[in-house]
């Protein structure tokens, strides 16, 4: 495979896995989850270097991933307890995770260079140099893995599809019908850490919380149907990928760079030209009210003092 | 095990002793009250008497402090299909890229349980539901799109879908137009007439007396239920909202169309 081709399908795969979860992130009010889970897995890193040595990526990965469910649940229980409201929450749970991390760098690592950027954030233009043999091909490794994210997050998304969409919409409702709210949040979270640790390692933290966020919230912006929304994403998603790649090769810039910009264009333009929800459409709609109304109630004057009182 | 026989006779909702307290104040005292099958019933009394919390605390929604909920005669937890809530309107996000059919598709998703897909039949019932409240004609709008009584409607419907003998509803005429309001409650008597039980939280005594068989008067504890003719009595009803007694108007949110 070349490299071309590898890196527009890490990036691609990325998309997709983020581009599943992303709409329900966005419709929840917990976009940031993602961005905080790209702190919170700095502990898992040291916790990995202290008790095996390494910072080999596969076991960093497994480490990582614990500590982005534990930062997940933990913001979905303080949540939970009423106490806290959802952003606080967020800004709660991941510095005290952060801190843990740091604290442990400079007690027991501090000889050695240990960072999220030397670990666990990857660089996606290098994705196609690690590769794994798969069946006697040498496929990236980025690749490999990234697949079997993406396909167990289609799986969740399309199995559980109407009790995601119950219990986004109407929790309360939900669990009267004996949905479990809470259970799918978890779920969803779960889903996000694992999606989140594993797409750090091969294309970077930045280019992961764009993946999960911005598609989902240009998708929003233009449809009115749940499952346009997830496809809208996904296809934006994708575009992201491919002209990203195109852009940052010829102007020879970062490709997760370029990526991201593209993502924020289309969510530029559809914040501006979106149909139904944009700001001209909104504007112009507005106008045309004003108008109409200015209408009528020229037409509406009533001839004062002609006797209608009398 | 209950006899058949049993459950009929059992009332709709019967709550036993019911406690319930928002930190350390206490919402509901001690509560004992039955919604019969068959009627259409009101849970009345001044803001912030517990009118919601008791639907809440019954529907195993909320944690209570002591007492029990029973829905014809069985423990809530064991009698979801029995019963089908329609929360207050601001309760969910209008702006959710949903439409008016999968909403009240949800009111199928127990009896279609996990993973599986609504299936056509499903799609017949909710197609037959959204006629009956009179949205049919608004089934793939999405829901934001619609005006405050239309939204009270698919609710209803989702309601409807469920099949229950039960529903109970929280605050349905609030923010709602007087003609709507007659519209809703119209259709409340079809169910009751079929049979089913319709419990209501509401804060408008005069079409409580006019329109409602059964009623509950609560602040905190419960004042008085029963019949209302028996129940809303000028001593009851200054037990309830106060030495002002029978300020019945004071309640009301203002409306337009009235």
């Amino acid at each position: 495979m070349s490299d071309n081709l590898s890196i527009i399908l890490t990036a691609g795969l990325v998309a997709t896995a983020a581009g599943l979860l992303g709409p329900f992130l966005v419709l929840r009010r917990v976009a940031l989850t993602s961005d905080a889970v790209s702190h919170a897995v700095l502990p898992g890193i040291v916790v990995i270097w202290l008790i095996f040595h390494t910072r080999a990526p596969l076991p960093v990965i497994g480490g990582a991933a614990v500590f982005a469910i534990l930062c997940v649940l933990a913001i979905d229980a303080l949540k939970g307890t009423n106490l806290v409201r959802g952003d606080a929450a967020i800004a709660l749970v991941f510095p005290a995770l952060f801190s843990v991390g740091v604290l442990g760098i400079t007690r027991y690592a501090s000889d050695i260079h240990l960072d999220l950027d030397s670990t666990i954030y990857g660089e996606i233009a290098f994705s196609p140099f690690e590769t794994l043999p798969i069946a006697g091909v040498e496929i990236a490794r980025s690749i490999v893995l990234l697949s079997g994210v993406a396909l167990v997050n289609i799986l969740l998304v399309v199995l559980l599809w109407k009790e995601f969409k119950a219990t986004t919409f109407d929790p309360e409702f939900s669990r009267t019908i004996g949905i479990s709210p809470k259970l799918l949040s978890r779920l969803l979270l779960v889903a996000v850490a694992i999606t989140a640790v594993t797409a750090f390692e091969s294309v970077g933290a930045i280019l992961v919380v764009t993946l999960l966020i911005v598609p989902a919230t240009t998708a929003y912006l233009l449809t009115d149907r749940l499952w346009l929304m997830v496809a809208t994403t996904l296809a934006i998603g994708w575009i992201s990928a491919v002209a990203g790649y195109w852009g940052a090769v010829s102007v020879d810039a970062s490709i997760a760079g370029a990526m991201g910009l593209v993502a924020a264009l289309c969510f530029a333009i559809a914040l501006f030209v979106s149909p139904s929800y944009g700001l001209i459409a909104r504007s112009l709609q507005r106008r045309r009210r004003s108008r109409s109304v200015q209408r009528e109630l020229a037409l509406a004057v009533k001839p004062q003092g002609a006797g209608a009182d009398t | 095990m209950r006899s058949t026989a049993e459950t009929l006779a059992a009332p709709a909702l019967e709550v036993r002793r019911l406690t319930a307290s928002y930190s350390s104040r206490p919402v509901l005292w001690d509560v004992d009250a039955t919604f019969p099958m068959g009627a259409l019933s009101a849970i009345v009394g001044p803001n912030g008497a517990g009118k919601s919390t008791l639907l809440k605390a019954a529907l195993g929604l909320i944690a209570t402090d002591a007492g029990q909920a029973l829905i014809q005669g069985r423990p809530v937890k064991t009698s979801r299909d029995r019963v089908a809530y329609v929360p207050q309107r601001d309760a969910v996000d209008w702006d959710f890229p949903i439409t008016v059919r999968e909403v009240v598709e949800m009111g199928r998703y127990a009896q279609i349980g996990w993973v599986r897909r609504v299936q056509r039949s499903d799609q017949t019932l909710v197609a037959d539901c959204l006629e009956r409240v009179g949205m049919a004609a608004y089934a793939s709008r999405q829901i934001g799109q619609l005006s405050g009584g239309q939204r009270q409607r698919v609710f209803i419907a989702r309601a409807l879908a469920q099949q229950a003998q039960v529903m109970v509803m929280d605050e349905p005429f609030a923010g709602v137009d007087a003609r709507t309001e007659a519209d809703i409650l119209g259709l409340l008597q079809e169910l009751r007439n079929e049979g089913r039980a319709v419990i209501v939280v509401h804060h408008d005594l005069g079409t409580v007396r006019a329109a409602f068989d059964w009623v509950l008067l609560l602040n905190v504890r419960a004042i008085a239920a029963g019949p209302v003719a028996d129940v809303l009595t000028p001593e009851t009803l200054r037990r309830a909202y106060g030495a002002a007694g029978g300020l019945e108007t004071e309640e009301q949110e203002p409306r337009w169309a009235a």
